[in-house]
């Protein structure tokens, strides 16, 4: 029994699970600030893509991988602004536009690859952003092994995390945000301005996405490959939904995925299969949608698009 | 006294309706300002352009003496103008004192000033007089502080005119007497205030001046001690209205409905109803006496089958109907106009003529082989009923959304009263309707009564009880503790029964208030 344990849960398999869990922090990160909003935002996994693509792109052209992050940042927000533009001006469905956006993004960027650098598949190996340890940490046994040594990324990722939380919880334009997902017209009525709060949340969360994509092609790889953010789009939705719409519960879940993928070539060598554990976040999200780890209420006014009279 | 605010020429058109018909208006400093007239008259939307939530099509507003443009709300607040909606503007999740400070959040470089922002609520709500625990969520409170929270909202972002749209629809008589204690206070420190109310009782008691509305139009205005009760109800409805309900001594036949020994649990766990027993006849109205919240809904919730009966059994016709499911009692002949219109009796996104056949859609003739619509049924349907029950506009089109509260309640009832029921809950039948729709309901229930169906009346108005039943049981912390006739019934004796016997030791007050939701 505690051999199993220790097969499983090691300091080697727990920072394989930070890993893992890194994009879908900022990506889940994303998606709180757009549904706090009340937009939903199902093209994550495409604005997630499209981080990646640019992130690689800019890397590679500039040999910074730093503007690698900023180029990846500035494109998911571009994105960001497209469903934006779609959901709050033009009140498509939310989901029929971020949808669009998922196809697009596997399009253009399968298109881009052939096209600028003449191959299939995957793109030239670029420069990226650095591995660090931090001094003391490293030493502490086991937690040291667990944390100490990681990607610059994963820690900007968990530093975001409390970011957000004191944003949305302790600032003015948090309030307003929350305000505008439940209840659009009350907050109107007292002078927020919900077109304007939905937009800037929008593109926030598209920014997140197309950090957390660049973490797959400029921090954890150094490459980029056709369609390789592979469902952690829709992975960090239910880690937003699993952790309840806030940042600390969405920090958690992520971790629970990774740790689930970090398991995945070890329970394979116990013959259980791979798909079985790939299942694993959509059966939790159910299981939260349903209650039974207490409420997961989504904001109210999710889906629905403002309108002035 | 100066005006402090003047509405000139005001117009609003909705596709199909001119909501306001070039309206001028003018209010003054310092007054307690009554706006009435009917369902769809147009209060609310002038109310809504002033506050800068609508704009004009026509129309200019002068403030203090001034011209001023308000095309959003933010410049209403900036000008001293608060609004208390119809339909609260409160987000429910938030506390209390969140939602009083939202959009003019006391800060520290970005950071909500949290020390600060409960202290002058605090201060604020000490000195007017306006209970709320500031701590609670906004869900987890009563109507009568959600309503004191709305006024707070406006105070705190120091409301010169304060708009209070049908603040008293939801109150208890208690609530209702301590508003307009605040409302007083308010004045005298200066504030005014425009009020609007479907019951002239309450403006004859609280307002100095009144204006009624008529279909967009502004039918005049007077000085309250200038008026009577019947000149207001005129000038409204444009004909003679009875304030009284005309009706026939009840015919009562055979015992069609009863209830024995009930007892329900709300969705939140808590016992509500403890073991009620009714019994009602055909062609006859027994009225339920009681302070809202003593477990009324949660009776008329069991019998129509959307709350679960715990314990007891509930009859129609000798046959048992506890548990069945709201369709199958639907299925039943009873018909059933609920408290809450918006959650419950209408789909508010569906158009007129969906509504009209709600609970009746998969039944002929409204479908036909292979569960494909009759649309030429459900639209003579609606045609016929928006006819009959004067629903304005005619449109079957519209969606009911977008239709006045009255005429909502007109939906309702005309769909429900159509079936011809066997059995009839109508609970709270007339909230928030002028005095022409409600003599128009009323004379429908007692229509009803006079066709032979038995009719279950839950009110919180005691006029309404004493003018339509036929006999009256009083209802106190979930059991009936008195049971008349009408003729042995009047205000005092329902009263002190409400409040929880002769002794009429007023505990139930604070208990009840906790339970309203
Ligand atoms: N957003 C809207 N779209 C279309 N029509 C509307 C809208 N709001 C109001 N109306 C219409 O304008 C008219 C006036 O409505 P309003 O809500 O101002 O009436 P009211 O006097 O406040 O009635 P009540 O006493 O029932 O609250 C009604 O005919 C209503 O159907
Ligand atoms: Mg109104």
């Amino acid at each position: 029994m505690w051999d199993y344990l220790v097969y499983f849960v090691n300091a080697t398999v727990l920072a394989a699970a930070l890993r893992m869990a890194t994009p879908l922090i900022f990506t889940s990160l994303g998606g709180i600030f757009a549904e706090r909003s009340g937009v939903i935002n199902i093209g994550l996994e495409g604005m997630m893509l499209i981080g990646a693509f640019t992130g690689m792109l800019t890397s590679y052209f500039t040999g910074q991988p730093w503007l690698g992050l900023i180029g990846a940042l500035i494109a998911g927000a571009l994105m960001g602004l497209v469903h934006a533009v779609a959901a709050v001006t033009y009140k498509v469905n939310q989901v029929v536009s971020g949808t669009a956006i998922n196809i697009f993004a596997v399009g253009v960027t399968v298109f881009l690859l052939r096209w600028i650098f003449d191959v299939a598949g995957t793109s030239p190996s670029v420069s990226r952003v650095p591995v660090v340890t931090i001094p003391l940490v490293n030493r502490i046994p086991v937690i040291g092994q667990i944390i100490g040594t990681h990607n610059i990324m994963v820690y900007l990722a968990l530093v975001l995390v409390v970011i957000v939380h004191i944003f949305l919880f302790k600032t003015v334009w948090g309030l307003r945000l929350r305000s505008v997902g439940e209840h659009p017209k009350a907050a109107d009525t007292v002078g927020i301005d919900v077109f304007l709060t939905r937009y800037l949340a929008v593109i926030t969360s598209g920014a997140l996405a197309g950090l957390g994509g660049a973490y797959l092609s400029i921090a954890h790889l150094s490459r980029f490959g056709d369609q390789m953010t592979a469902g952690r789009g829709f992975i960090a939705l239910a880690a937003m939904i699993f952790g309840k719409w806030t940042p600390f519960g969405a920090l958690g879940a992520s971790l629970l995925f990774g740790f689930a993928n970090a398991v995945q070539m070890r329970l394979q060598e116990l013959g259980i299969p791979s798909q079985f554990v790939q299942m694993v976040p959509y059966i939790l999200t159910m299981i939260a949608l349903a209650g039974f780890i207490g409420r997961a209420t989504p904001p109210k006014a999710i889906g629905k698009p403002y309108k002035k009279e | 006294m100066e005006n402090i605010l003047e509405l000139k020429n005001i117009t609003k058109r909705f596709p199909g309706v001119v909501a306001n018909d070039n309206i001028s208006l003018d209010i003054k400093a310092g007054e307690i300002h009554a706006l009435v007239g009917e369902n769809g008259s147009g209060k609310s939307t002038l109310m809504n352009i002033l506050y800068g939530l609508y704009n004009a099509d026509e129309g200019e507003i002068y403030l203090r003496g001034e011209k001023t443009r308000i095309t959003e709300p933010k410049q209403a607040i900036d000008h001293g103008i608060g609004m208390v909606f119809q339909h609260f503007m409160l987000v429910e999740p938030l506390t209390v004192f969140e939602n009083v400070i939202l959009g003019s959040e006391p800060q520290k470089r970005g950071f909500i000033d949290f020390k600060g922002a409960e202290r002058e609520v605090a201060r604020l709500s000490k000195e007017y007089g306006l209970k709320v625990e500031t701590k609670s969520r906004v869900e987890d409170i009563s109507v009568g502080q959600q309503q004191r929270l709305e006024i707070l909202k406006a105070l705190y972002r120091k409301a010169e005119i304060l708009i209070l749209d049908e603040p008293t629809a939801v109150l208890t008589p208690q609530e209702t007497d301590e508003l307009f204690q605040v409302m007083r206070n308010l004045k005298e420190q200066g504030t005014t205030i425009i009020f609007i109310s479907h019951k002239i009782r309450e403006v004859m008691e609280i307002s100095d001046r009144v204006s009624v509305l008529r279909r967009g139009k502004l039918v005049g205005t007077k000085n309250t001690s200038a008026t009577s009760r019947p000149e207001l109800a005129e000038m409204m409805v444009g004909r003679e209205v009875l304030l009284e309900v005309e009706k026939e001594k009840a015919q009562p036949g055979e015992k069609i409905f009863s209830v024995s020994d009930l007892e329900v649990r709300d969705q939140r766990g808590t016992k509500r109803v403890k073991g009620v027993s009714l019994e009602i006849h055909s062609g006859e109205i027994l009225g339920i006496a009681g302070v809202e919240g003593n477990g009324q809904q949660e009776m008329v919730e069991a019998i129509t089958g959307l709350l679960r009966t715990e314990k007891g059994k509930i009859y129609l016709d000798g046959k048992e109907l506890q548990n069945l499911g709201a369709m199958q009692v639907k299925k039943k002949r009873i018909g059933y106009i609920p408290e809450d219109r918006h959650k419950r009796g209408l789909i508010l996104d569906f158009n007129v003529a969906d509504n009209m056949i709600l609970g009746f859609h998969t039944e002929p003739p409204f479908v036909q082989r292979f569960f494909i619509r009759n649309e030429k049924a459900i639209k003579e349907n609606a045609e016929k009923l928006v006819e009959e029950y004067d629903v304005r506009p005619p449109n079957i089109q519209q969606q009911v959304s977008t239709f006045s509260g009255g005429n909502q309640q007109k939906i309702i009832a005309a769909r429900e009263f159509s079936r011809k029921p066997r059995f009839l809950i109508c609970s709270q039948p007339t909230r928030g309707l002028d005095i022409g729709s409600i003599e128009f309901i009323h004379s429908q229930i007692i229509d009803q009564r006079d066709k032979g169906a038995g009719i279950l009346l839950v009110s919180a108005e005691l006029d309404e009880i004493l003018s339509l039943s036929d006999r009256i049981a009083v209802m106190y912390e979930g059991r009936i503790v008195g049971e008349m006739p009408i003729e042995e019934a009047d205000e005092k004796k329902l009263g002190s029964l409400m409040l929880g016997g002769e002794a009429g030791e007023d505990k139930g007050g604070d208990e009840v208030e906790a339970g309203t939701k």
